[in-house]
């Protein structure tokens, strides 16, 4: 089974041997991946009911709710904390990603672009809250309660002095494809960056 | 009584015995010169010796964890959830021991064995064990059957810091520690427990200062009401209100003070079968190893430091209404394994069942339970 396009896009940017933490880390696809290259860390999940998935693939996964920080983990612990598809569900993004910052070296990001120019149209002309393949939920029970943008988490990096050393967008066609590189925040579905402080 | 075994059952089991003929210096300066350990095992060894499990029983439990002694036995071993063909601890891959604590009163040396120096009972004499003297003379039982090194110590409650001591004080000696509903240390709260559990027990006037043996007579109130208030603590609000609720036994008030809920009923009975089949001082000596339990002590107080040197891979798990050895009890073992860069898995069980939970059926326990000891058993085989 092919790798989703955001984890293949995280995978590419962490190198062999290098320690990490996966925030949200699910049945653990991802540090799946990333074991079979020597990647070795933990991940964090507040639902256990894909742990099983996780120990059979000799993953180390913690029982763990991402609002309250990450006051287990000493300062800069890792090389790199990844946060994927989670940033929406979290009570306070700004919060979390400190915390990244301060327990890893970089920080990786990966969200659903909510200025995708599907969203726009769906809120714009149909006047209701978007629902699209990347972003499954009704308004009322999604667990996604701080959708942002690009432009938003831009922002959001300069305000907390994150320089950022990588990004990728991308939609179902393409990886930073041209228009893309031109629109991105119009025609990005995912956005991964690679941040670390300044 | 099974009327048949159960498929998954060990099937009828029988307990053996063996003298350990080698001096064990205890915690508290004396040493036992020798001493004799009772244990049940199941499944086989294979023939490099690396499939062995050690099962860690917790205060009031034995040798006794899985199967039946005989076809008139009402209930299986204390952990047979867990352990039998195809169960999480799968005896069709793992050679399984259980030892009955020294100490306990089940046959393994302790206050109701005979003193060799006196010709009498130890009684109240019996030294007060540690968790770490436990591991001491499991590793003794170890060298005896020739395991160089266990597949996993595993267990629950006092039986989880056992396993947690083993991986910190005997690093080489085990590949996988499972440590379920457990602490690393007791809280005052704890040991006020078992404070006044201890002093049930040593008012009972048939306690005779724990020579109550040389009387003929057991502290039968005692050792009950300290059975009752752990019971109690054993249990959630929750699962106690499901089961018992405010439920009368006899459907009204009778305006007195014999038994009148069920829940009042069900304590009573939990006590007066408890007399019967436990040791009052051995319940004293267990309810000290546990207060003296606080493996970071010679460590400067920091857990962290005494969780360094473990080299076996961990499954830490708790149970959302344990509120005797709590979740937040197991994050400070995690966290310990973390900081040490250790190989180490934690869950949180949602269960209602309270401190209890970790005998029970639940399923997702028992699906990480079983998944991590599935890893265990590949390595055995490879």
């Amino acid at each position: 089974m092919s790798l989703r396009v955001d984890l293949q896009i995280i995978s590419e940017w962490i190198p062999d041997n290098a320690t990490v933490l996966d925030l949200g880390c699910g049945n653990g696809t991802l540090l799946r991946h990333l074991h079979k290259r020597g990647i070795h860390g933990y991940g964090l999940e507040i639902d256990n009911s894909k742990f099983a998935d996780c120990i059979e693939a000799g993953i180390n996964v913690i029982q763990a709710d991402l609002d309250q920080g990450l006051s287990q983990f000493a300062d800069q612990r890792f090389d790199f904390v990844i946060l994927s598809q989670t940033l929406q569900a979290i009570q306070r993004p700004d919060f979390l990603l400190r915390e990244m910052m301060r327990v890893g070296r970089q920080g990786i990001i990966g969200f659903p672009n909510f200025a995708h120019w599907q969203c726009r149209l769906q809120l714009a002309l149909g006047g209701k809250m978007p629902v699209s393949g990347s972003l499954p939920h009704a308004w009322y029970d999604t667990p996604n309660i701080h959708l942002c943008t690009i432009a938003d988490f831009e922002q959001l990096c300069q305000e907390q002095q994150l320089e950022i050393v990588n990004r990728s967008v991308a939609n179902q066609d393409s990886r930073d494809g041209l228009a893309i590189r031109l629109l991105p925040n119009m025609f990005g579905q995912t956005a991964v960056y690679q941040i670390q402080k300044q | 009584m099974p009327e048949a075994l159960p498929d998954n059952s060990v099937g009828l089991v029988k307990p053996q015995s063996i003298d350990i003929d080698q001096p064990l210096k205890l915690d508290c300066g004396r040493t036992l010169a020798s001493y004799q350990l009772v244990f049940e095992t199941y499944g086989t060894l294979n023939a490099d010796k690396s499939n062995a499990v050690l099962i860690c029983h917790a205060l009031s439990g034995d040798h006794h964890a899985a199967g039946f002694h005989s076809m008139e036995e009402r209930k299986p071993g204390w952990w047979d959830t867990a352990i039998g063909p195809g169960k999480p601890i799968d005896t069709n891959k793992f050679f399984v021991i259980c030892p009955n604590n020294l100490g306990g009163c089940k046959g393994s040396t302790g206050p109701n064995t005979l003193n060799p120096d006196t010709g009498k009972d130890y009684g109240p004499e019996f030294p007060i064990v540690t968790v770490n003297d436990w591991v001491n003379s499991q590793a003794q039982l170890a060298d005896t059957l020739g395991i160089k090194q266990w597949a996993a110590v595993i267990g629950g409650s006092l039986g989880g810091m056992q396993a947690m001591q083993w991986a910190i004080s005997k690093p080489k000696r085990l590949r996988h520690a499972l440590i379920i509903a457990a602490a690393p240390k007791l809280s005052a709260q704890n040991i006020a427990f078992n404070e006044v559990a201890r002093t049930a027990i040593k008012s009972d006037p048939d306690f005779h200062d724990g020579y109550y043996a040389a009387h003929q007579t057991l502290p039968r109130r005692g050792l009950g009401l300290a059975r009752m208030l752990g019971h109690i603590t054993y249990l959630s609000d929750e699962a106690m209100g499901q089961k018992f609720g405010r439920e009368l036994r006899s459907g009204q008030f009778q305006y007195g003070y014999d038994v009148e809920f069920q829940i009042e009923s069900y304590l009573r009975y939990q006590s007066t079968n408890f007399v019967e089949r436990f040791d009052a001082n051995t319940y004293l000596l267990m309810t000290r190893a546990l207060d003296y339990f606080d493996p970071a002590a010679d460590f400067n107080d920091d857990l962290n430091a005494a969780m360094a040197k473990i080299e076996a891979k961990s499954l830490v798990v708790s149970f959302t209404s344990d509120w005797r050895f709590s979740p937040v009890r197991s994050h400070e073992i995690v966290n310990a394994l973390l900081a040490g860069n250790k190989s180490v898995s934690y869950a949180e069980i949602e269960a209602h069942q309270g401190h209890d939970a970790f005998l029970m059926p639940i399923p997702r326990y028992l699906e990480i339970f079983s998944t991590y000891m599935q890893q265990v058993a590949a390595e055995c085989e490879s």
